[in-house]
């Protein structure tokens, strides 16, 4: 669960969930939201990482 | 004739309402009624700041003569009374060596800010600003 992924996915289910019961009021909308958030932190991380990977930090 | 919980709701300050909202997470919302909202923010909001304990984080001091530690000090100081708990009992020192301290610090820092955000939040609803 340390590892650099696991602990990304965490902490984007975290902000998912607690900005989508913030910023709507319906469960069902809440779910929505919180979905793609947490669909698009994790695909644009995957996709920086991706782009990243071939640079010599 | 008695007044019903949301009189006595609506006559409360929003600046005691979104002060109890920062010293425990989500209790602004619940204190207005918004159950399920405050009882995400009551279990999400601590959870996240336990997690940075455990991933060796650190409760930044307030440096003035560093201005980035102090901002650090300022959105670990958002999560209320988990914070004040833990400097109490000499939680969050950081482990600079460990795999896991800029994580820690990540999830510290974040569930500070995201508690401030729902604190302004429930200030709004105090105000009638949100529906």
């Amino acid at each position: 669960m340390t590892s650099h992924l696991g602990l990304m996915v965490v902490f984007s289910v975290f902000v998912s969930v607690i900005f989508a019961v913030l910023m709507r009021d319906e469960p069902r909308d809440q779910l929505k939201l919180g979905a793609r958030l947490l669909g698009s932190f994790v695909g644009v991380a995957l996709v920086l990482a991706w782009l990243i990977y071939p640079l010599p930090l | 004739m008695r007044a019903t919980a949301a009189d006595r709701v609506q006559s409360t300050n929003p600046t005691v309402i979104s002060i109890a909202a920062w010293l425990v997470p989500g209790a602004g919302h619940l204190w207005q009624g918004r159950r399920q909202k405050g009882a995400v923010f009551l279990i999400a909001i601590p959870l996240m700041f336990a997690i940075g304990l455990w991933l060796d984080g650190r409760l930044f001091p307030f440096e003035p003569s560093q201005p980035l530690v102090a901002l650090a000090a300022f959105a670990s100081v958002g999560n209320g009374l988990p914070y004040f708990l833990a400097a109490a009992l000499g939680l969050g020192k950081g482990i600079v060596t460990s795999a896991t301290y800029d994580y820690g610090n990540t999830f510290l820092i974040v569930a500070g800010l995201l508690n401030m955000l729902v604190a302004l939040d429930a200030y709004d609803i105090a105000l009638g600003r949100k529906g």
